[in-house]
């Protein structure tokens, strides 16, 4: 019953980015067609949301100030290109002698998503033990690090383009000369759900109770029991896989370049989440589209005005934060309950707070003589 | 006490024998322990830079006792039970929990061993509430993977459920079920200090260490503090090391009591004992 629903609600959402994915390519949905710069956008909000959710789960949930998240996504970029340009061309075609090009393309994108997001995960690996013994600044200072490391380790490795940015293979390597665009926003539309999914069922679970322990007081979570720097460590391996996957759907759109993976980037999806709400999932949704349309939008300013758009976005950045210090959302969620509806038991309660927090089970009085027995001395 | 545990064996509820059969291990462990202790410290020592802030303390803590450990401001008592759950390292000496040497453990080790305490300055999890904060601390026991949280298979529902059914009787035992949905720090003081032990119970220790519970409590909260103390351990066969300021509440519910003043053990006795001894007359008098 609960698989049927929650198999329900898949295909629903399946449709829906289907539709939308449609409307968005060159065809358009039954005439309806977004511009195609609009389509950009919509791209890269996609991609900035499984970027600011990822991120969440560290500096949000886990209270840990990371500042080297575009890393991994480099991570996952240059990862997965590397094996579209030079390994899976070969696989690709034997695939599509048995079921058609368009599903050989899929498995293999899918396949080399899963490597970026596992190489990106390996990075967080290393990174997560040495450094996350180190607190606050320390440690943001350190991932910031990483970051640049992993930048200038591809600034100089010329069989991934080097600083002119990774278009295919190089000679005298023989593999595909241009790198795949398998991305669309179906592929983006449906990695924004799994990482929200992901996020969520770990935020609310026994995981997420020791992560936020860490982030609320970490002496006492240790003290209740708590390994605090194994979770630490499992908070950046996931968070940098995710941002793997967004960095292996950046590579296969907008080919990687290393200046699109300077620190400014990670900066940019910080500010996403502490604009939406530090620890809010759709805060950080939230946050990611305002980040990415909000330039776009100042864009459009008339005249004059428009020379002072940069000036106006960070005033609104600044307005917004003055008047939310906690981020838009402050810690809180909205909209969730469809989903929390779709994942409860059938007999399920239905005293689920639309704001944060695991889902209460209710149960009949427990008939604890004792705690009568307490009540009534 | 175990007498009365079994004659009420059905009609123990879950939280219940789940502790007491935590406890219970803690006793037959205790049979080869030679030294008869369930908490041993061997002339335990820590040093801050000149500071001695504990010093050479033998300390033996018998399985089941209610355990006082009382000195003047600043006589080493939290210095202690850091020592104890791993937050500080001794400089000298050791200490050993049910026959093993814990001191070089760090602290979710010692917790996972059977050791939880509630501190003295509250340090509950602001940004939870009441039923997540003792969620929190039943991580040790949980019996989820991450894997089952995230594909939210039948485990996990049956470990969430087990998990929360067990928390609310802990917290009805206390009175504070109602308050679930109430952020803990949210609470009035005495409730706070409360909801830190059931929190320290949730982790299912066999010694349970409590640092100053009664502070800031009314005479009427008190009163029911020591009523609730005596219940847990008498129920759950917990072993109680407490700190505590108040004399009522040390004379009322201390079976032995240890003396520390500039963190050297005076004395060690009887309740009686204790309050007619020369030497703690002198430190408190002096204080
Ligand atoms: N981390 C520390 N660094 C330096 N001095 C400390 C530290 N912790 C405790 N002390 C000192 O150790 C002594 C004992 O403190 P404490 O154990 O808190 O006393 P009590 O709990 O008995 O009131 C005090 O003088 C205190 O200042
Ligand atoms: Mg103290």
């Amino acid at each position: 019953m609960k698989f049927l629903k929650r198999l329900l609600v898949a295909v629903v959402i399946g449709l829906v980015l289907y539709a939308l994915n449609l409307a968005m390519s060159k065809e358009g949905l039954f005439g309806i067609g977004v511009p195609l710069y609009q389509v950009d956008l919509w791209k890269l909000a996609g991609i900035n949301v499984i970027l600011a959710v990822s991120l969440n789960l560290i500096n949000g949930f886990t209270g840990q100030f990371s500042i080297g998240h575009v890393g991994f996504m480099a991570v996952g970029a240059y990862s997965s290109t590397f094996m579209t340009v030079y390994y899976t061309q070969g696989l690709e075609q034997s695939l599509a002698g048995a079921v058609g090009a368009g599903v050989a393309a899929a498995i293999v994108f899918l396949l080399v998503i899963i490597v970026g997001a596992i190489a990106a995960a390996i990075a967080g690996l290393i990174v997560g033990i040495p450094t996350l013994r180190l607190r606050g600044d320390y440690l943001a200072i350190a991932t910031l690090g990483f970051a640049e490391i992993i930048r200038i380790v591809i600034v100089n490795t010329n069989r991934i383009g080097a600083a002119t940015g990774f278009r295919g293979a190089v000679d005298p390597w023989p593999g595909r000369v241009t790198i795949p665009a398998y991305t669309n926003f179906l592929w983006i539309g449906i990695f924004d759900v799994v990482t929200i999914v992901i996020i969520y069922n770990i935020v609310n679970s026994d995981t997420g109770r020791a992560l936020i322990s860490i982030r609320e007081d970490e002496l006492a979570a240790q003290a209740m029991g708590v390994n605090t720097t194994r979770y630490k460590v499992t908070a950046f391996v996931i968070s940098a896989a995710l941002a793997g996957v967004a960095g292996a759907l950046y590579g296969h759109w907008r080919l990687p370049h290393p200046a699109d993976f300077t620190f400014v980037r990670s900066f940019e999806i910080i500010i996403m989440i502490v604009l939406g709400g530090m620890g809010s999932i759709t805060g950080a949704v939230l946050g990611a589209l305002v980040i990415t349309f909000l330039p776009e939008l100042l864009r459009q300013l008339p005249g004059e005005v428009y020379n002072y758009r940069l000036v106006i976005y960070a005033a609104l950045l600044i307005l917004i934060m003055i008047t939310r210090p906690q981020g838009m959302l402050g810690g809180r969620e909205i909209g969730f309950n469809w989903l929390k509806r779709a994942q409860r038991r059938p007999e399920g309660d239905t005293a689920v707070g639309a704001d944060k927090g695991v889902p209460i089970a209710e149960r009949d009085a427990p008939t604890a003589d004792h705690a009568k027995e307490v009540e009534n001395r | 006490m175990s007498g009365s545990t079994e004659q009420n064996a059905s009609r123990r509820t879950q939280a219940e024998s789940i502790l007491t059969e935590a406890a219970h291990t803690a006793r037959s462990q205790e049979v080869t322990d030679t030294s008869g202790a369930v908490l041993r410290t061997d002339k335990c020592t820590i040093r801050f830079g000149g500071l001695i802030a504990v010093n050479s303390l033998d300390m033996a803590v018998r399985e089941g006792e209610i355990y006082g450990l009382i000195g003047p401001n600043g006589a080493g008592k939290t210095t202690v039970f850091n020592l104890l759950t791993g937050v500080y390292e001794p400089t000298e000496g050791e200490i050993y929990f049910q026959g093993k040497r814990i001191d070089s453990l760090r602290p979710h080790q010692i917790a996972r061993r059977g050791v939880s305490r509630t501190f003295q300055n509250i340090r509950l999890f602001p940004g939870m509430t009441v039923l997540e904060n003792v969620l929190t601390a039943c991580h040790i026991h949980s019996r989820q993977s991450l894997a089952d949280a995230v594909f939210r298979t039948p485990r996990f529902e049956r470990d969430e459920r087990e998990q929360r059914e067990f928390c609310l009787e802990l917290l009805k035992i206390f009175g504070l079920e109602r308050f679930q949905n109430e952020g803990g720090t949210s609470l009035p003081y005495g409730n706070q200090r409360r909801l830190e032990i059931v929190r320290a119970l949730a982790t299912r220790p066999k010694l349970l260490l409590l640092d100053e519970p009664a502070a800031g409590m009314n005479p009427a909260e008190q009163e029911d503090l020591i009523e609730l103390i005596r219940l847990v351990r008498d129920r759950f066969g917990l072993t109680i090391l407490l700190v505590e300021h108040n004399m009522k509440v040390v004379m009322g519910i201390c079976e032995r009591i240890q003396v520390l003043d500039y963190g050297k053990p005076i004395a060690l006795g009887l309740p009686e004992e204790i309050r007619n001894n020369p030497k703690v007359i002198e430190a408190y008098l002096g204080d």
